[in-house]
Parts: structure tokens; C-alpha cells; sequence
């Protein structure tokens, strides 16, 4: 009898209890989300003080740029082929840009990750060193290197090529190295018996592993840098990011060089987007059913 | 039967070999041929012609040491000595360094046996370079510059004309034109990196300085080093402060304008086909538009700063994030919320208690993965829109003058992405983590 009423009053209690947790965690949750606010807000007011513009009279003529654009540049419909034409060397210098850098970076990637995976590395020893290789690769932001060699090598795609790659040696090396991670370590063994040399050991038994998902990580990674070159280009470094600073600092009357600019960027990307979209998504299934089967 | 099985399979097995074989072969040749035809589409020979050696030594050499200019005018022989040659590092009016003796007559000790002199009379100056002897110049208005060389050749380090005569040695470099002559010395390390010349803590050790920081002077101390004017520590540590500003309202405006609008594109919380559609369009959209088209036509609306780079953060990120989120909530299990319905909730309340704790670790941990990466965005996007730290980058590198200042901000950018790399993967581990517990 006397262990229940225990009970009983222990089941009271531990409702309090839960109660007052429910509580205290709501308040702490309540508290956070007004910090939460209050730095959002306090964040915002101090950029926009700094800021030349304000932000409400910024937003009421955000359509004005983008609505000269398309009037100007459908007044001047017929001349829209041409510009492409004109643009379209300048859009295969940027794709060109993203595709070398993503294929030099991949090339030195798949390198780094190998000799930076347990049990894969040719010199265990200096796993850490390959590591930090990559962490700095990747830390550097692509426009110091862009910026740093156009100074050294006059502008144009080859700065941003270099810039774009080794930032890619360093991201994809990292993803590169987790998927390594998850192969299997028997085939090498297997190789090994046999007197498998490093190279032979990698390229046998572990890169048809891997493969795929290198080339899926490869084909986003091709995805982002299309974009970091354009933004490179602003800077100077070739391409149609350079083609579009100019055509924009042209302004008005001119309008029609930059929607044209403008269009063939937005197209490139999406097109680009999609299709690698469309293999990263074949690649993977792909991937799966195998593994399945 | 087994015999013809065998060589079946020997058949095969040799066809897919051979292909392999031929994949091997033809994969690295297809990617050779690409990289020799972007090699010379990307004019790489004529690049390695024209490369400047000079700026990429002058940036090397930059990076770690400085240089003090003791400059004379042959207009007046005034003679002034100040670091980087810049009025903000220059010595007060007869002071110097005690390598260069101001006087009627100014002997500058480049060291090693290397001593120039700035005579009086006709602007003269005398050069002596120990195993090569006493070379003296003087400067006329009409004649240019007059030369004396102990040998009959010009030496090769010293490049000379009828006006102007460079003289480069490994102790420094010797300059004289008409109008001024000009003696660099080169030190290595940062000049000036805590205190400039007018501070009265220049030049003190550094356990000088702590103890004068005990006594009661830490405020002037720390005024004299935050408003240094050759470093501006100030200035680049508010422009750190609004790049991560910038990444952080971007990535988080943005994470909250697409949360909602990702409901609107989840299959299993948007039943109507168009509205689903119409949303992931917009999503496409939105990124298909690109940072650089978005951080130029923001600039336009909204001017030159901060706000416009951390808006179009915002924007690029709202499709990103609208496309991830909408994956997470595809994936969602049915059950959970079924389980939060059953004991009578509202809608609401079935998002709130049902959905949202499923889905707050991939939110979470996408939303931290883009804050590091947006601070390198931001980087790059300051440079354009005017703001934080890739502003103070590109002007350091336009102006060509102080290379010292752009490694500083590389290496402060550096640390600055390595350090929100860090937080980023802190946060990560601890947020996910004790979310799992507390569900």
C-alpha cells in the first residue's frame, strides 16, 4: 500500500517535473529566438547604414534595372542573334575556364584524397601534411589567387583557371577522400599478393569503386565553378563575367549588350544545371541498383 | 558442353578486357587533348612571354620586408627619410634612423660595407660598393646626370641613361634623376605593424610595452594600435566583422525565406501539381540567375555595400535552400506525424510537434555548411558590391604599392574562412547531436 501511494506521488511529481522542463525548455527556445531576432534585425540596420543606397528606397526601384533592361532590349529584338554570336567566344572562354579548372582540380584531387586516406596512402606518414594541403587549397577564396596572378600574368582566363582549379583541388580532394573512406580494402590486399606496385593497387582495386561517385562529386563541383568563373571574369579575368562588366559600364543605349550577356549566362547555367543534374542522378541510381544486385 | 561453356566465357571475358583496355587508353587521351587545346586556346605560351618576373619578385620580396626610402630633392636639397617612401610612415624633420647621418652632408650606411653620400654641392652624390670601387654622380639641369665609374664598363647591376640611373645592389638600390635622388634599404618583416613613427611607444620592446599597458597606460596603448594609420587595424577589423556579417544575414535570410516557400514545393505538403511547379521554377530560377547577375542588378537598386552583398547572399541562397529543403521534406516519415494527429492536432501543430524536428538536422546542418562557405562567397561578392574585407583586397592590389598590406589580408582572409570552417563544424556537431537527444 505504502509503495503505492508512493507511486502516486512520484507520478505527480514526475509530471511537475516534466512540466517544468517543458517549461524551462520553452524558455530557453523563446530566448534564443528573440537573440536570434534581435542580431537578424541589428545585422541588417548596420549593413544598411553602411550601405549608399537604403533599403526601401532600394526595394521600390529593384524592378527599375531589370525593366530598362528588357525594354531596351526588346526594342532592339532583332539585334539579339547578333550579340550572341558576338558573345557566344566569350561564353565558351568561361565554360572552358570551369571545365579545365574542374578537370585539373579533380586530377590533382583524386591524388590528395588517395594519399590522405588510412589505408590507401602511399606514405602513411604524411597523411596529415596531404590533408592541410587541401584544408589551405580550400580555405583560400578564389579571387585572392585570381586577383594575386592576374597581377603577375596579365588578365585574362588562365589567373582564374589556375585560381578556379586549385580551390577544386582542395573541396573536391576533401569529398574525394570521405568517399574514399567507404571502399573496400580487401581488393587491395588481393593486388598486393600478387605484387601490385601503388599506382596499379589504386587504379585496380580502388578507383572502379569510386569512380562513380567521383564523377558525380566532379560534375557538381563543374556546376559551381561554371559560376565562379563568371564572377571571376568581373574581375578581370577573362570571359563573360569581362564582357558583361563592360557591357554594364557602358549604361544606357547600350542596354542590349547586357541582356544579351545576360541571357546567355542564365541559359549556360540552367542548361548546364540540368544536364549534369540529370547524369549525377544516373550516376548514383546506377550506383545503388549495383549495389543491390 | 563444359569445354564450349569455357571458351565462351574466355570469349566474352577477352571483349570486355580489350574495351577496357581501349577506355583506359582513350579516357587519358581525351582529357590530354582537351588540356593541350585549352592550352593554347588560353594563349598559355604568350602568357609565360609576357609574365612580369619583376612584379612577382616585388610581391614575393614584399610579402616579408619593407623598404625605407631617404629621398632628396635636387630641386632644394631637402632630404626626408620615410618608410615605404609614404608621408604616413615618414621621420620628423631631422630625424632618421641611426643608419643615415643627416648633416650638410647625408652618409646613408646601407650596410656591408655599402655607403652612399649625398654631397652638397651640385646635387652630387658618391656610391662606394666594396670590390667594385667609388662611383660618383652629379646631377646638372642642363647636362642630366654626369657618371664616374672606377672601371671603363658600366656594370651590369646599374642601368643607365642620360637622365636617369638606377643602381641595384644586394644591399639596396640607389636612384637619381633629375629631380630627385633617392636611396631604398631594405628590412625584412611588417613595418610599423603595431605603432607608427608618432607613437611615442615606437620601437619599444615588448615587455616595455606590457608593463607600461600595468602602469596605467593599456587605453593609449591600445588607441595608439587600433588607429594606427599605416595598418589600419581598425578599419580591416570591421571589414572582417562585415563579410561575416554578410554571410551570416544572407545565409540566414535566406534559410528563412525558403523554409515556407519550400512546403509549397514538397510533394507529401503541396498537393496542387501547379503550385508545386510554379515554385520549383522560381527555385530554378532564382539559381539559374546567378550571384554575379543578382549582386549587379542589387547594386543597382540598393547602391554600394554591406546590404546588397548580404541581399544577394539572401537571394541565391532562398533557391538553394528552397530546393535542399524541399528534398528534406519529401523525405519526411508519415508516421511521426500521424502519430502527433492522432492525439488531436491542429495543422500547425502538426508541423510544429510532426514535421519540423525530422527535418531540423538536415536544416541545420545545411544552413552552418553554407554559412562557411558564404563567408568565401562574400569575400568575393564585397569586391564587387563595395563591402568588408575583398574591398580593402582589390584596392590593395590596384594600387600595387603595398603588397605587405594584401598578404596581410590574404592571411587574415585565410583565417578568417579556416576559423567559420571550425564554428561551422562546432556547431554542427553540437546542435545535431543534442537535437537527437532531445527527441
Amino acid at each position: 500500500m505504502v509503495e503505492t501511494t508512493a507511486g502516486i506521488r512520484d507520478l505527480g511529481s514526475i509530471q511537475d517535473d516534466y512540466l517544468a522542463l517543458t517549461r524551462q525548455k520553452r524558455l530557453y527556445s523563446f530566448i534564443l529566438l528573440i537573440i536570434f531576432i534581435a542580431l537578424m534585425v541589428a545585422g541588417f540596420s548596420v549593413a544598411g547604414g553602411r550601405n549608399a543606397g537604403s533599403f526601401w528606397g532600394g526595394l521600390d526601384n529593384f524592378f527599375d534595372y531589370p525593366a530598362e533592361l528588357v525594354i531596351e532590349a526588346s526594342g532592339k529584338l532583332s539585334e539579339l542573334p547578333g550579340h550572341f554570336v558576338t558573345f557566344f567566344p566569350a561564353l565558351i572562354e568561361t565554360v572552358n575556364i570551369a571545365a579545365a579548372a574542374t578537370l585539373i582540380g579533380a586530377i590533382a584531387a583524386i591524388f590528395l584524397s588517395l594519399l590522405s586516406t588510412r589505408g590507401m596512402a602511399c606514405f602513411p606518414v604524411l597523411i596529415p601534411v596531404f590533408r592541410r594541403i587541401m584544408d589551405i587549397s580550400r580555405a583560400i577564396p578564389e579571387i585572392v589567387v585570381a586577383l594575386v596572378l592576374i597581377f603577375i600574368l596579365g588578365g585574362g582566363p588562365v589567373p582564374a583557371m589556375i585560381a578556379i582549379a586549385l580551390h577544386t583541388a582542395g573541396a573536391l580532394g576533401k569529398l574525394f577522400s570521405e568517399v574514399n573512406e567507404n571502399a573496400d580494402l580487401k581488393p587491395l590486399d588481393g593486388l598486393a599478393s600478387v605484387g601490385a606496385a601503388w599506382g596499379q593497387k589504386m587504379a585496380l582495386g580502388i578507383v572502379p569503386q569510386v569512380a562513380p561517385n567521383w564523377l558525380s562529386y566532379a560534375l557538381l563541383r563543374f556546376e559551381i565553378n561554371v559560376r565562379a568563373s563568371a564572377i571571376l571574369g568581373f574581375v578581370g579575368a577573362g570571359g563573360l563575367g569581362y564582357e558583361l562588366k563592360n557591357a554594364i559600364s557602358w549604361g544606357q543605349g547600350r542596354y542590349d549588350e547586357a541582356a544579351a550577356i545576360f541571357l546567355l549566362l542564365f541559359i549556360t547555367i540552367i542548361v548546364i544545371d540540368q544536364t549534369s543534374s540529370h547524369y549525377r542522378d544516373r550516376l548514383t541510381h546506377g550506383a545503388k541498383s549495383e549495389r543491390r544486385a | 558442353m563444359t569445354m564450349l561453356d569455357t571458351a565462351d566465357l574466355k570469349g566474352s571475358a577477352g571483349r570486355v578486357m580489350s574495351r577496357k583496355r581501349i577506355v583506359s587508353f582513350a579516357l587519358p587521351a581525351l582529357v590530354l587533348t582537351y588540356l593541350t587545346y585549352v592550352f593554347f586556346a588560353f594563349g598559355v605560351p604568350d602568357l609565360i612571354a609576357k609574365a612580369s618576373g619583376t612584379n612577382a619578385r616585388a610581391l614575393m620580396a614584399d610579402t616579408y620586408s619593407h623598404k625605407v626610402h631617404v629621398t632628396r630633392d635636387n630641386r632644394n636639397g631637402t632630404v626626408r627619410v620615410a618608410i615605404e617612401g609614404e608621408s604616413k610612415g615618414a621621420y620628423a624633420e631631422g630625424a632618421s634612423p641611426d643608419w643615415v647621418a643627416l648633416g650638410e652632408e647625408t652618409i646613408i650606411d646601407l650596410g656591408g660595407g655599402h655607403i652612399v653620400t649625398y654631397l652638397p654641392a651640385n646635387n652630387g652624390v658618391t656610391y662606394n660598393v666594396p670590390g667594385y670601387g667609388l662611383m660618383t654622380f652629379e646631377v646638372s639641369r642642363s647636362q642630366g646626370v654626369i657618371q664616374n665609374y672606377p672601371t671603363g664598363d658600366i656594370p651590369d647591376w646599374v642601368n643607365a641613361s642620360k637622365n636617369r640611373v638606377a643602381v641595384t645592389t644586394e644591399a639596396g638600390r640607389l636612384s637619381i634623376t633629375r629631380n630627385r635622388t633617392e636611396v631604398f634599404r631594405y628590412f625584412v618583416g611588417w613595418e610599423l605593424f603595431f605603432f607608427t613613427l608618432d607613437s611615442p611607444y615606437h620601437g619599444m620592446g615588448f615587455g616595455e610595452v606590457v608593463s607600461r599597458a600595468f602602469a596605467g597606460e593599456a587605453g593609449a596603448i591600445a588607441q595608439d594600435f587600433w588607429t594606427n594609420k599605416m595598418w589600419r587595424h581598425a578599419d580591416v577589423a570591421w571589414a572582417i566583422f562585415e563579410t561575416i556579417l554578410m554571410a551570416f544575414l544572407g545565409t540566414m535570410g535566406g534559410a528563412i525565406v525558403a523554409l515556407p516557400l519550400a512546403f509549397l514545393a514538397a510533394r507529401n505538403f503541396a498537393p496542387l501539381l501547379a503550385v508545386r511547379m510554379a515554385t520549383r521554377r522560381l527555385f530554378d530560377f532564382i539559381r539559374g540567375v546567378d550571384a554575379l547577375i543578382w549582386t549587379i542588378i542589387l547594386s543597382r537598386a540598393f547602391g554600394l555595400g554591406p546590404l546588397t552583398g548580404a541581399l544577394a547572399i539572401l537571394i541565391t541562397d532562398t533557391g538553394t535552400f528552397g530546393k535542399l529543403f524541399s528534398e528534406a521534406l519529401e523525405n519526411v516519415d508519415k508516421k511521426q506525424i500521424e502519430g502527433v494527429q492522432s492525439t488531436g492536432a491542429k495543422p500547425i501543430q502538426r508541423y510544429r510537434f510532426g514535421v519540423i524536428p525530422q527535418i531540423t538536422p538536415v536544416l541545420i546542418s545545411q544552413i552552418l555548411y553554407f554559412l562557411e562557405s558564404n563567408t568565401r562567397s562574400a569575400t568575393v561578392i564585397g569586391a564587387i558590391t563595395g563591402g568588408g574585407i575583398g574591398l580593402l583586397l582589390t584596392q590593395a592590389i590596384i594600387t600595387q604599392k603595398d603588397w605587405e598590406e594584401v598578404s596581410y589580408y590574404i592571411m587574415l582572409i585565410v583565417v578568417m574562412v579556416v576559423f567559420m570552417d571550425w564554428l561551422s563544424g562546432l556547431l554542427r556537431r553540437k546542435l545535431i547531436k543534442g537535437g537527437k537527444d532531445g527527441h
